[in-house]
């Protein structure tokens, strides 16, 4: 049950940082891929409708650790207490400036809300990469590289996002604002991988190759404007990537912690299981919905209605 | 002051902020569902103004409420490590049932209402508006049954130094939760009804070139409220007024009704709150009420308390005596001025807000309006001095919800959990206080200036009033449920 919840935990995780990562390469990239302010607002106009439910994850995932590993939740919350609250702050200032920016009305309140978004996008972006590079190697080397592979992984995965779901200049755009990114994440994510071996289990070794392969692939896809291969490449670089640091964790979520000491137990457990059996297919299904809903590509003709 | 004591006030001003949005946020989405339902079923166009202005001006405010909740998800194990390494096991599980069940709900389709205008039959469009709504209420059960199972511990057993749960059923069914969520959720719908008779009052005085306080007129703000006509609606003002007079009035009645449930429960369960809150030094039978220092009613609280005006009510300096001798020596006593008065700001407030509603029904009564020539679309909905009154009322319930949130809370102290373990051991232990100094004092900061932000915000629109009607959203058949190519990368009726 321990196990199983610790699988639980971290597909919450990768969930939180597939769907979020390509948000926050979205919000980081906004000054860069827009001209106009007609530009910004079909940036934008990508992640409005779900970034909010994307966020989500995140506090699922930490609810969950809550109730599922208090001691592990409270350990890594009050441990990494200033890089923690430097991301809350983040997630504040970027949730209102992308909720506030079509309500006001000077042109220096939407300046001051997409300084916002781009400070709130790129400071969590590199903090929750840092936060799990120290986590797992407890160095300032692996603090700064973990948290430029997420930053650079991020913007990629945003960059293709945008590229994905836009036309016209802003596509172009992001095309090779992706390669660019490409250009930064790859040196980093495989100054990464020699760092695995040994560390976790067997199996982690694997996913850490998958995740370079896929971030490879996703780059040449960009490059052959098959952007929605690329985006299943990227997507899948992360999820690979979240489920090695998972895997090394999964012997000891903190140092001097065991999943086992940090459980809930039996009882909470199985019956959160029940609940979330019953619930998250559904969560599933509308989130999804969501993105059906809102499929087709942004075109540039925007109609400034008020 | 150690990092105890900033922690707690951390903690006391992030949720005072987050507990004036959500109240808003929940009470403001049902009374939009309900305007734009009208419009489904009515075809009016009122409706559809209706729902487009205040539909605004509750996503200005539902932002801020969802940015502080992120605080509250982390805060617990930040400052409170201690608290919820104890507590995880039975805590953490509404924690999480509540993102997986209501947020999710709750944020995934509020962004398909926000930009499904154009897009989703409407129908579907509607019933994503309503499942928001419904996320958002949901939420509130969960939040409060953890928060009432810190009052009153039930289902569970302490093992090895930690509360496990043995009964989830009966946490979520404990009586101090099935008390406590229908008097905060139907408050929030008093204080989403204060502000909706504050900005109607508000509206129907600045369309009349009227001044919110007696002989001002109303500023003219902005070149294009100079040169255009102001836009009469007061139709329309009426009808929204009448549907949030009622809103208010019944909610306030449940208030009323839940907040005496909940007394009864503090004798039992909480008598030391109980104490608190009346200044009751010693244990007295038929003990009295104060309606204000001086003034008592004899028995009255005893009949409140236990419905029996000889019973006897426990008293503080009793209580500390029994406390000391069950748990050991230390102060149980929680901080007697802020409990005493929170206490009668909450009821005192809340009960004349009621009293507002009721007030404005009367006004708008059938008879009353028909005198008035309102069935041809004339007069005045309410006159000018009831419309500055809901103006200048706005503060009472927000002021009432907050001290109410005080006086549960401060009268909980010293504890955290009910009679297992104290605030003072619930505190992070490896967290300095250079490092809760800082993050007290950003969030402290940005709070501010974020909600000052808000109200100018809120505000502003406020002014600006209802949109001109713009061509409504085509009959469901014409509207495909997605575009080829979208055309539109805003929202039609830019939210």
């Amino acid at each position: 049950m321990t196990t199983f919840w610790f699988i639980v935990i971290a597909f919450l995780w990768t969930g939180y940082f597939v769907l979020e990562g390509f948000d926050f390469g979205v919000g980081a990239l906004l000054p860069l891929l827009s001209r106009s302010e007609a530009d910004r607002r079909q940036v934008l106009g990508t992640i409005g409708p779900v970034w909010d439910g994307n966020e989500v994850w995140l506090i699922t995932a930490i609810g969950a650790m809550f109730a599922a590993f208090p001691a592990w939740y409270s350990g890594l919350l009050s441990g990494f207490y200033l890089p923690v609250f430097l991301v809350i702050t983040g997630l504040i200032v970027r949730g209102v400036g992308l909720e506030w920016r079509g309500k006001v009305h000077s042109r220096r309140e939407v300046a001051l809300c997409d300084a916002g978004i781009v400070t709130g996008s790129v400071l969590p972006a590199f903090l929750w990469g840092a936060i799990f590079g120290n986590l797992l190697f407890g160095t300032a080397l692996a603090t700064v590289l973990g948290g430029a592979l997420s930053l650079s992984v991020a913007v990629l995965h945003g960059a293709v996002f945008v590229a994905l779901k836009t036309t016209g200049g802003v596509r172009a755009r992001a095309r090779r604002a992706a390669l660019l990114a490409a250009v930064g994440a790859m040196p980093v994510a495989l100054s990464t991988l020699p760092s695995v071996p040994g560390r976790g289990p067997l199996w982690t070794l694997g996913t850490a190759l998958l995740a370079a392969a896929a971030l490879a692939a996703g780059v040449t896809l960009v490059w052959g404007r098959r952007e929605g291969w690329a985006f299943a490449a990227t997507a899948t670089a992360i999820t690979a990537t979240t489920a090695t640091v998972f895997g090394v964790l999964s012997a000891a979520p903190l140092p001097g912690l065991t999943l086992a000491e940090a459980a809930s137990a039996p009882y909470t457990l199985t019956l959160l299981t029940w609940i979330g059996l019953i619930a998250l297919p559904g969560v599933l299904a509308y989130q999804a919905w969501t993105y059906w809903v809102f499929r087709k590509r942004l075109t540039a003709e925007v109609s400034l209605s008020a | 002051m150690d990092a105890l004591d900033l922690a707690r006030w951390q903690f006391g001003v992030t949720t005072v902020y987050h507990f004036l949005f959500v109240p808003l946020t929940i009470g403001l989405g049902v009374y939009v569902a309900g305007l734009q339902t009208a419009w489904h079923r009515t075809g009016r166009e009122h409706y559809l103004r209706l729902t487009r202005f205040f539909g605004k001006l509750f996503l200005i405010n539902f932002a801020m409420g969802v940015v502080t909740g992120i605080v509250q998800e982390f805060q617990f194990g930040m400052n409170w490590s201690e608290y919820s390494t104890f507590v995880g096991d039975v805590f953490g599980a509404p924690l999480a049932l509540e993102a997986l069940l209501a947020f999710f709900l709750e944020s995934t389709f509020l962004g398909l209402w926000i930009f499904g205008w154009d897009r989703l039959p409407k129908r579907v469009h509607l019933a994503c508006l309503w499942a928001a709504v419904i996320g958002s209420n949901l939420s509130a059960y969960f939040i409060l049954a953890a928060n009432a199972w810190m009052k009153h511990p039930v289902g569970y057993e302490v093992v090895d130094g930690r509360a496990r749960m043995t009964d989830l059923w009966a946490v979520l069914t404990n009586s101090t939760a099935l008390a406590q969520v229908p008097h905060v959720v139907a408050a929030s719908f008093v204080v989403a009804g204060g502000f909706v008779l504050a900005v109607i009052g508000y509206r129907v005085l600045r369309e009349r070139g009227l001044g919110v306080l007696p002989g001002r007129r109303a500023r003219t703000v902005t070149a294009e409220d100079a040169t255009t006509p102001m836009r009469r609606l007061p139709d329309m003002w009426r009808t929204a007024l009448r549907a949030a007079l009622v809103m208010t009035a019944i909610a306030g009645a449940v208030v009323a009704g839940t907040g005496d449930l909940s007394g009864r429960l503090l004798h039992e369960q909480q008598p030391m709150k109980l104490a608190a809150a009346e200044g009751l030094r010693h244990d007295t039978a038929g003990a009295p009420f104060s309606i204000a220092p001086g003034v008592e009613v004899p028995g009255l609280l005893s009949l409140l308390a236990a419905h029996d005006p000889a019973a006897t009510v426990q008293g503080v300096d009793d209580i500390q005596a029994r406390y000391e001798k069950a748990f050991g020596p230390a102060d149980y006593t929680p901080n007697l001025p802020v409990v005493f008065w929170s206490f009668r700001v909450m009821i005192n407030f809340g009960m004349a807000t009621l009293g507002l509603s009721v007030l404005g029904l009367w006004l708008t009564r059938k008879r009353r309006g028909r005198r008035a020539g309102q069935h041809a679309g004339q007069g005045e909905p309410v006159p000018a001095w009831f419309a500055r009154l809901c103006v200048l009322a706005l503060p009472l319930p927000a002021t009432a919800i907050i001290t109410g949130w005080l006086l549960s809370e401060i009268g909980r102290q010293p504890w955290t959990v009910q009679g297992e373990l104290m605030t003072a051991a619930s505190v992070s232990p490896g967290v300095s206080l250079t490092e809760v100094a800082i993050t007290l004092a950003v969030f402290t900061v940005l709070y501010g200036v974020l909600a000052l932000a808000e109200g100018a915000l809120l505000l502003r629109h406020v002014k600006a009033g209802p949109e001109l009607p713009a061509p409504a959203p085509g009959p469901a058949a014409a509207v495909p449920p997605a575009r080829a190519e979208e055309t539109r990368l805003t929202p039609t009726l830019m939210y």
